[in-house]
C-alpha cells in the first residue's frame, strides 16, 4: 500500500492552489510544511524578492527557483542614501544578470535598488529576455543612455521603465527615439532623474503620442512648462504624473493652455514633479485638484499662503510631501483641507543653516496627527521639539506605521523642560502598536532605548543618530524587539558588549550598520569567526584596520546574514572578517 | 566621564571656532582617547594638532574640509575608543572632533553648529537637485520670507533655496570622477575643496592605492598595466605628467581643469575624468576652444 500521508492532492491542484499565495511570507511557510510542497512550491514560484544581494548568491536561488519572472533585489546599505557608504562599496548586479540569462529566458520583471548596474547589464536583458516588461532602478548608478538606448530598441514589450532617483551617465544619443515607431506598450515612464540635455522633446511627444495605455509619466526637470500641456493633450487618460520645470514667464495664452490640459486629464489622481515653481502657474493644476490623492511639492520652493491656497482645492489628498516652507501655518490648514492623509513628508528648505528660515515647529505636525484620523506614515525634519508633542502625537495617533523626525542639530532636548525626550518617543512606541519604523532625532539616554525594547514588538527598521549613552542602549534594542530586520546606528556610543551578548539575534536580522561607534576591531574580528552565517564587513578609508590595536573603534561596519559566505567583489577599503580573515590578509 | 550626553567631554587646548565663510571647522585632537562622551564629528582639521600625530596634508597655514568619500585623512577616525590604557589608546588613530559645549538648552548656537559630516540626512540626489540649478549657476544670498513674497511676482522666480544670514551654503556638489583605466568611477565633493590643488590632492589619494589588493579596482588596473603609474602620484595639475585632469562642463564640452577661477569651474563643471594625456592633446583650454569647437546641443 503506497503511504501518500503527507498530501492526497494531486500536484497540478497544489500547485493551483499555491497559485494564490502572493506573499513570500506565505510562500516560504508553505514550503515547509513537507517534502513535497517544498517541490511543488519551488517550482511554481514565480515572484522573487530579495532583500540584500549579498545574502544569497544567484546560483543558490536558481537552483531553488527555476521557473522565476519576476524578481527584486536590493544592494547597498539604506545610509548610502546620504553619502555614508563610500563609493565602490558594492551592490553590483551583474553576476545576477548573467545567471538570469541563462536560467530564466522568460524573465518579465526586474527591481533593483540602491545597485551598481552597467550598460553591459541594460544590453543583456534587452537581447536575452524575450518578453521582457518592467525594469525599475530606484536609486541606482553605474549606468548611461547608451544602455537605456538598447532596452528601447529591443524590449518590444516593454510596459514599465522606472528610473526614479538614479545616476544616468549622458552620453546623448536621443536614447528614448530608440523606441521603434511600431512600440506602443508602454504604462508607465519614470524619466525625473535624467539631467538636462538627455531627452529628446519630439521623441518624447511621438512616444507618449502612441502609448495610449500610458499611466504614469513622470518627466525630467529640462521639460519646459510651456510643453506640459501638449503633452497632457496627447496623453488625457494619464493617472499619475510629473512634470519638469514649472517655471516660465507669466503669459495667459501659456496659462490657459496649461489649465485647460489638465483639465482634460480626468483620471490624474498624483502630481509631482514642480521644479522652480512660479507660484503663479499653480492655480492651474485646480482643474485635477479635488481627485488628488497624491501630490509630490517636495522640490517645490512654494511659501505658506500659496501652499494653504493650493491645498484648499485637494481634500482626497492622501499623500503629501513638502517643504518647511509650508511652515506650522500650512500644516494647519493642511489638517483642516484633508482628512483623508495618510502620509506626510516634510523636508527641510534649509538643513545646513543655524538660525531658523521658516516658522515650522512641533505645532504643525501635532496638528496634522490631531486632525488626520488616517495619518500612519511620518517624515518630518524640524528645529525643535518637546516630550508633550510627541505624547499627544502617540496618544492621538496610535495607527502611525512609520514614524521618522529629525530634529536637525543633534542631541536637541525638549525645548520646554530642556529634558531628553526619552519620554516622548517612549510614548510613541508604547501606543503605536503597530509601528514598522522608527527614526529617531534629539537628546536621547540609554531609556529611549529600554521602552523601544519593552514596546516596539512589530518594529521592523530603526535609525538612530547621536544617542544613547553606553552599550546598553543597544543591548535593549537588540534584545527586546523581536521583529527587527534592520538597524542603522551612527555616532553614539554602542559597542562590544551589547553586540557579542546578541550576536544570534544578528542573524534573525538582515542588516545591521554602524558607523562612528564604538565596536572594537576585535569583536569585529571575533564576530566574523564566531558566526559563519553572517558576513561581517569592516569599512575603513584610511588603512587596514589591523594596522591598528585591537581595542580600537572600527570606522564603519556593516553585517548581514548570509548563506553565501563572504563576497569577493569588496573595493579596498571593505575587510570580510571571518575564520579566514588573518590568513587571507597576511 | 560623564554618564549623560548632556556635556561635551574634556576638549583640548585650541577650541572649535567656527569659521562658516570656509565652510570648516577647526578642530582639536581630543586629548582623551578613553573619552566615551558623545563626540561628534567636524569637518577639518586642526592648524598642527597638538597631538603629535601626522596628518599628511596639513600645513601650518592651510585648513580644508574634509571630503565624504576620500581616504585622505587617515587622522579622522571618529569618537571614542573603548576604555583602556592611554599608552594603547595613543596607538589608536587620532580622534578629530570638533566638540562644542553641549549644554542642555543650547539648540543651535550660533557659532555651535559644528558642520558634521553628511548631517542632517537628506538625500544627496534631494540636495543636489535643490542646490544645483540646471541653468544659473546657484546664487547664495538671503533666504528670509519676506524675499520670497517679493520674488512671486518675478516673472522667473531663481531658487529661493539658500542660506540664512551671510554665511556660504553648505551644501555638497558631488560630482562622479572617473579615472581612464579604471572601470569603477568615485564622487567628489567639490564644495568641500577650495582650490584646484586640494581637489588634485584628493583624486590622487582616492586614486591612488598603496598595494592593489585583491578587488575589480585593484586587479583591473594590474591588468591594464598600471601599477608602476599606481605607486607614484599622479601629479594632475602637472603638465608634463601622465595624465590629465579634465571636466565636463554644462554645455558638454571637455576642458582642462584649472584654466577658469575656481569659483567659475565650481557653477559650470558636471563631471570629471582623469585622461592619459596621450588622448588630451584635443582639449583646448576655455578661452580658445569656444571658438574653436563647434558645438553641438541637442534640443
Amino acid at each position: 500500500m503506497q503511504k501518500k500521508m503527507e498530501c492526497s492532492l494531486p500536484d497540478e491542484v497544489l500547485e493551483h492552489v499555491f497559485s494564490f499565495i502572493r506573499s513570500d511570507k506565505d510562500r516560504n511557510a508553505a514550503s515547509v510544511v513537507c517534502k513535497s510542497w517544498y517541490e511543488i512550491e519551488r517550482w511554481c514560484r514565480r515572484r522573487l524578492f530579495i532583500g540584500n544581494c549579498y545574502a544569497v548568491s544567484p546560483r543558490m536561488v536558481i537552483r531553488r527557483f527555476p521557473e522565476v519572472r519576476s524578481i527584486e533585489l536590493k544592494g547597498k546599505p539604506h545610509f548610502a542614501d546620504y553619502n555614508w557608504v563610500p563609493d565602490g562599496w558594492g551592490g553590483y548586479v551583474l553576476p545576477w544578470i548573467v545567471e538570469m540569462v541563462g536560467a530564466y529566458p522568460w524573465l518579465e520583471e526586474i527591481r533593483l535598488k540602491r545597485m551598481v548596474v552597467t550598460d553591459e547589464c541594460l544590453e543583456l536583458i534587452a537581447k536575452s529576455f524575450k518578453n521582457f516588461k518592467v525594469l525599475v532602478l530606484f536609486s541606482c548608478e553605474g549606468f548611461s543612455t547608451d544602455g537605456l538606448a538598447a532596452i528601447a530598441a529591443s524590449c518590444k514589450n516593454l510596459r514599465e521603465l522606472d528610473l526614479q532617483e538614479s545616476d544616468v551617465d549622458d552620453l546623448g544619443g536621443h536614447w528614448l527615439s530608440h523606441f521603434p515607431e511600431t512600440y506602443t506598450s508602454l504604462v508607465s515612464l519614470n524619466i525625473s532623474c535624467l539631467g538636462s540635455d538627455e531627452v529628446s522633446l519630439s521623441a518624447l511627444e511621438r512616444l507618449v503620442g502612441r502609448c495610449t495605455n500610458l499611466r504614469t509619466l513622470r518627466l525630467n526637470r529640462a521639460v519646459p512648462l510651456d510643453k506640459i500641456a501638449y503633452i497632457l493633450r496627447r496623453a488625457p487618460q494619464l493617472v499619475d504624473f510629473g512634470t519638469g520645470t514649472y517655471s516660465a514667464d507669466l503669459q495667459t495664452d501659456v496659462f490657459s493652455s496649461l489649465a485647460g490640459a489638465f483639465y482634460s486629464c480626468k483620471e490624474l489622481r498624483s502630481l509631482s514633479g514642480f521644479w522652480d515653481v512660479v507660484p503663479a502657474y499653480l492655480p492651474a493644476i485646480y482643474p485635477v485638484c479635488s481627485r488628488l490623492t497624491s501630490l509630490n511639492l517636495s522640490y517645490a520652493a512654494i511659501q505658506s499662503p500659496d501652499l494653504i491656497k493650493l491645498l484648499r482645492h485637494c481634500p482626497s489628498l492622501q499623500r503629501l510631501l513638502v517643504l518647511d516652507y509650508i511652515e506650522d501655518s500650512g500644516l494647519e490648514a493642511l489638517s483642516s483641507s484633508c482628512m483623508d492623509l495618510q502620509e506626510l513628508r516634510v523636508f527641510p528648505s534649509d538643513p545646513f543653516g543655524v538660525e531658523r528660515n521658516v516658522s515650522l515647529t512641533e505645532q504643525g505636525l501635532v496638528s496634522v496627527c490631531l486632525a488626520c484620523p488616517k495619518l500612519q506614515s511620518v517624515l518630518y525634519f524640524c528645529r525643535q521639539m518637546s516630550n508633550a508633542a510627541l505624547v499627544t502625537i502617540a496618544q492621538n495617533r496610535p495607527n502611525l506605521t512609520r514614524f521618522r523626525l529629525c530634529i536637525m542639530e543633534p542631541r536637541t532636548a525638549d525645548y520646554l523642560t530642556l529634558e531628553p525626550l526619552d519620554v516622548g518617543f517612549g510614548a510613541i512606541v508604547e501606543h503605536c502598536k503597530d509601528l514598522r519604523r522608527l527614526s529617531l532625532s534629539g537628546l536621547l539616554t540609554d531609556r529611549v532605548f529600554e521602552y523601544i525594547g519593552r514596546y516596539a514588538k512589530k518594529l521592523e527598521m530603526l535609525s538612530v543618530a547621536f544617542a544613547g549613552e553606553s552599550d546598553l542602549g543597544l543591548h535593549y534594542v537588540l534584545s527586546g524587539c523581536e521583529s527587527l530586520r534592520k538597524l542603522e546606528v551612527r555616532d553614539s556610543p554602542f559597542g562590544d558588549k551589547a553586540l557579542l551578548a546578541n550576536s544570534a539575534k544578528l542573524e534573525t536580522m538582515r542588516s545591521l550598520w554602524m558607523s562612528s561607534c564604538s565596536v572594537s576591531f576585535g569583536t569585529c574580528k571575533l564576530l566574523g569567526q564566531k558566526m559563519p552565517r553572517l558576513n561581517v564587513e569592516v569599512i575603513d578609508e584610511s588603512g587596514p584596520p589591523d594596522s591598528r590595536p585591537d581595542i580600537c573603534p572600527v570606522d564603519k561596519l556593516y553585517i548581514y546574514r548570509s548563506v553565501a559566505g563572504p563576497r569577493f567583489d569588496m573595493p579596498p577599503f571593505v575587510w570580510t572578517m571571518d575564520e579566514d580573515y588573518a590568513l587571507r590578509d597576511s | 566621564m560623564e554618564g549623560g550626553g548632556v556635556n561635551g567631554g574634556s576638549e583640548s587646548g585650541s577650541m572649535s571656532t567656527v569659521s562658516r565663510e570656509e565652510n570648516m571647522v577647526v578642530s582639536s585632537e581630543d586629548s582623551s582617547c578613553t573619552d566615551q562622551s558623545e563626540l561628534e564629528l567636524g569637518l577639518g582639521l586642526s592648524l598642527g594638532g597638538g597631538c603629535g600625530f601626522k596628518m599628511h596634508h596639513a600645513s601650518k597655514d592651510a585648513q580644508f574640509a574634509r571630503i565624504l568619500t576620500a581616504k585622505d585623512f587617515p587622522s579622522l577616525l571618529p569618537s571614542a575608543a573603548s576604555p583602556s590604557s592611554s599608552s594603547s589608546s595613543s596607538l589608536c588613530r587620532a580622534n578629530v572632533t570638533a566638540k562644542t559645549k553641549r549644554t542642555a538648552d543650547s539648540m543651535a548656537a550660533a557659532n555651535g553648529f559644528s558642520q558634521l559630516v553628511g548631517w542632517p540626512p537628506v538625500g544627496y540626489r534631494r540636495m543636489n537637485s535643490m542646490f544645483n540649478q540646471a541653468k544659473a549657476p546657484a546664487i547664495e544670498g538671503f533666504n528670509s520670507t519676506t524675499e520670497n513674497h517679493k520674488n512671486e511676482t518675478s516673472a522667473v522666480e531663481k531658487s529661493t533655496v539658500g542660506s540664512c544670514g551671510n554665511a556660504k551654503l553648505k551644501h555638497s556638489l558631488f560630482v562622479k570622477v572617473n579615472m581612464d583605466g579604471i572601470p569603477i568611477g568615485r564622487k567628489v565633493d567639490l564644495n568641500a575643496h577650495e582650490s584646484y590643488e586640494k581637489l588634485a590632492k584628493t583624486l590622487e589619494d582616492m586614486f591612488l592605492e598603496s598595494s592593489p589588493s585583491v578587488s575589480q579596482v585593484g586587479l583591473r588596473a594590474l591588468e591594464h598595466g598600471m601599477t608602476n603609474k599606481l605607486t607614484r602620484t599622479l601629479q594632475l595639475l602637472d603638465v608634463s605628467s601622465d595624465f590629465a585632469l579634465t571636466y565636463e562642463d554644462k554645455e558638454g564640452d571637455w576642458m582642462l581643469v584649472g584654466d577658469v577661477p575656481w569659483e567659475m569651474f565650481l557653477s559650470s563643471v558636471k563631471r570629471l575624468r582623469i585622461m592619459r594625456t596621450s588622448e588630451a592633446t584635443g582639449l583646448a583650454p576655455r578661452l580658445q576652444g569656444r571658438n574653436q569647437r563647434q558645438k553641438s546641443k541637442p534640443n
